[in-house]
């Protein structure tokens, strides 16, 4: 079955046009959600893509509609390119059980503007001491599984859990971060770190429990997928594991594709995120490995805060930021136009490589398929404001900054739900 | 100059100009009208005897009117976000604000949420620029020079706002800096402040001035150190690893007999107390300097 949900409805008829990745325009005609041709056209300087796909958004709901909602997430969503999104579940409740999935899978039938998929908690309560019922939260809709927010420290949980996704068949998403050695941490453990008096958050404790998942999924043999990751140890380890025929996938965010440590000297509240940003060489690891796909995905980690939880002393206030509404901008601005990174690779690895990641139907601009296209104008400079966002929060690291490239239009599952 | 937040504001002409207006201001008897008219808040959200009784004591002496706030009997007690507490407090409209705060980044919500002139009174581990000024003040007025001294800072430098000012400041001013205690208490990285470091307590032995940090007692819950009684065995400053006329400073409160010999601390040598003079003077300096820019020390108080 699907593990995707969205609000039922029509589906469209229209015609994009807009150059493909090979560089000849075309005309793509979609009819009743399907696309049914792609003709030549007059050239045009938009570029036509794969919509995009976000493996790992906090859509606060349920417990925090303040937030986030289904319906104010997914609008973001939708505004930034995207044809699907996978939603966390650490919420209050957590998503750790049948109910709690259905109630949300209700909801996004309802509420959901783009489809969505949601993951459900490794351990009961996140609380890593035992395993929820993964066979009846697949049967109920669950897209994948993951403590995230938190690791599962437990090794020997880890191993239980991977084992039983043979069962489930569904992937083991992991945020990986040795609690002992992170402790309180929330910065990256170096000079400015060292500067500011914030307490430490080294590398190692991402790296340490990358290496530990790693060595279980080899020794049973199933698939993992590393959310978030942040240094570059963590992507030597994650070499080494694709050299031993390991099947892990990994994923980076923007923040770490483009700020460093250096960006907490302003100690702005909206720099905060776990794992922390890092070292310049960190960063310059991870673009690399972007780049030669050893990481196949971009995730925004999109982590929506209330204005009054981030209006508070830095050391206060809780981690995360939000990103669906100006991932492709930030990174095409910071990474394609600095020539660091092809337009192609941004867009396969915002796009196909998160599908095939976590087991997603694949965004393909072919006769026959799904509708599944974003429509991007690469040459229109806008400045990121408050005012901009669908989201209900605004807690973005990139309030003020002009980017270059805008979202004109998004299609998913066949309809269109932005532009 | 528009806010003290940290060492980093200051250049070392300010520095300089800073040092200046507090030896004249130093020694001075009665009031000064300079900042008459003049509103100081000074909030601390932290326990504090030296700086907030020497900020308070500075304002009025330069004839400031002074509100003093503490967390506790507050409406911080009531959960009142610092936000609001700031935005409540601004309507007096005050010159400056004084801040102390438990927690890294306070001051600087507190400048973003006022027009006052902002003053750094200690904020988590991050910063006490005021402390590293009336130190710098202390160490000139002892030994004539900065330029080219050798410091040796002791102890808990990881959780020490005091050491991170601090060695900013004596790189500004040109002096050499050498951290020194367990290693599990310097932090991985801070070479890059312009400082050495060492885990022996030899290593203090060619520095003109040992300046020994406070060991937190409540730090030995988290495993640092395995106990006092072993940090005060390998790093505490007992008459022993000093030289005559080598100096030795202390931010205060002192520990005796863990970081600090009461012999040292009592000793010819010690600028313990000299410190806390310094600090009424640093603190009117820094006071004019942020409130009645252009109006030289010297003259201000000539004119009283």
């Amino acid at each position: 079955m699907s593990t995707l949900f969205c609000r039922n409805g029509r589906s469209d008829s229209l015609v994009l046009e807009g150059r493909l990745g090979g560089g000849e325009s075309v005309a793509v005609t979609v009819t009743d959600g399907v696309i049914a041709a792609i003709e030549p056209t007059a050239a045009t300087a938009r570029v036509l893509a794969p919509a995009f796909v976000d493996p790992h958004v906090h859509l606060r709901s349920p417990g925090r509609e303040d937030e986030e909602t289904i319906a104010s997430g997914t609008a973001a969503a939708a505004a930034g390119g995207y044809c699907a999104i996978l939603a966390m579940p650490n919420t209050d409740p957590v998503v750790d059980s049948a109910s709690v999935l259905g109630s949300l899978v209700a909801a996004a039938r309802r509420d959901a503007r783009i489809p969505t998929g949601f993951m459900a908690a490794i351990s009961k309560g996140l609380e890593g001491d035992e395993l929820t019922e993964m066979g009846e939260l697949t049967d109920a809709g669950a897209a994948a599984f993951t403590d995230d927010g938190h690791p599962v420290v437990s090794a020997g949980l880890m191993r239980r859990a991977l084992q039983y996704g043979a069962i489930t068949g569904r992937p083991l998403a992991l945020h990986c971060e040795e609690p002992t050695l992170s402790r309180d941490g929330q910065v990256h453990e170096g000079a400015v770190c060292a500067e500011l008096g914030l307490a430490p958050y080294p590398a190692l404790a991402e790296s340490a429990m990358v290496e530990r998942d790693l060595s279980l999924a080899g020794h049973e043999q199933r698939p993992l997928h590393l959310m978030h990751l942040s240094a570059k140890e963590s992507i030597a380890a994650l070499r080494r594991a694709h050299e031993r025929g390991i099947h892990a996938t990994a994923e980076v965010t923007p923040h770490h594709l483009v700020l460093t440590d250096e960006a907490v000297r302003t100690l702005d509240p909206n720099v905060k995120m776990n794992p922390p940003l890092r070292a310049d060489e960190d960063r310059k690891a991870l673009l690399e490995a972007l780049r030669d796909g050893t990481i196949g995905c971009v995730a925004t980690d999109h982590a929506p805060h209330s204005r009054e939880e981030k209006e508070a002393p830095f050391e206060d206030t809780p981690f995360g930021v939000t990103g669906l509404e100006t991932s492709f901008a930030v990174l095409y601005t910071e990474l394609v136009q600095a020539g660091l990174l092809r337009l192609e690779t941004l867009v396969e690895r915002m796009s196909g490589g998160p599908a095939r990641a976590l087991g997603l139907p694949e965004p393909r601009i072919e006769v026959g398929a799904r509708a599944n296209l974003v429509l991007l104008d690469l040459d229109t400079e806008w400045t990121v404001e408050e005012s901009c966002f669908r989201s209900r929060s605004s807690n973005s690291w990139l309030l003020g900054r002009t980017l270059r490239g805008k979202v004109l239009k998004t299609v998913a599952d066949g309809r269109l739900v932005h532009g | 100059m528009r806010h003290l937040l940290s060492v980093s504001d200051l250049d070392r002409d300010d520095v300089e100009r800073i040092l200046e207006a507090a030896a004249a201001l130093r020694g001075l008897e009665g009031k000064l009208p300079t900042l008459r008219g003049k509103l100081v808040l000074s909030l601390f959200f932290e326990s504090s005897t030296r700086t907030s009784s020497s900020f308070e004591l500075a304002a009025k002496r330069l004839s400031a009117d002074v509100i003093s706030l503490k967390a506790a009997g507050s409406s911080v007690d009531k959960g009142e976000s610092l936000k609001d507490t700031v935005l409540t407090l601004a309507q007096y409209e005050p010159h400056a604000i004084v801040v102390r705060h438990p927690r890294i980044g306070a001051p600087q919500l507190v400048a973003r949420y006022s027009g006052a002139a902002v003053v750094n009174a200690g904020d988590g581990k991050h910063q006490h620029p005021t402390q590293a000024l009336l130190d710098l003040f202390t160490m000139r007025d002892a030994l004539g020079r900065l330029d080219g001294l050798h410091v040796a800072i002791v102890g808990d430098v990881l959780h020490s706002r005091v050491a991170r000012s601090l060695i900013q400041a004596l790189a500004l001013v040109g002096a050499h800096v050498t951290l020194v205690g367990p290693p599990t208490l310097i932090p991985r990285g801070i070479e890059a402040m312009g400082c050495s470091t060492a885990t022996e307590i030899e290593a203090i032995a060619d520095a003109d001035v040992v300046y020994v940090l406070r060991m937190q007692r409540e730090r030995m819950e988290a495993a640092f150190v395995p106990s006092l009684r072993e940090y005060a065995s390998r790093w505490g400053i007992t008459p022993e690893r000093v030289r005559p006329g080598q100096k030795v400073m202390h931010p205060g409160p002192v520990n005796r007999s863990l970081e600090i010999d009461g012999r040292v601390a009592d000793g010819p040598d010690s600028l313990i107390l000299a410190q806390v003079r310094a600090g009424l003077a640093v603190r009117m300096a820094v006071l004019h300097e942020l409130l009645a820019a252009g109006a030289p020390a010297r003259e201000t108080a000539a004119v009283a």
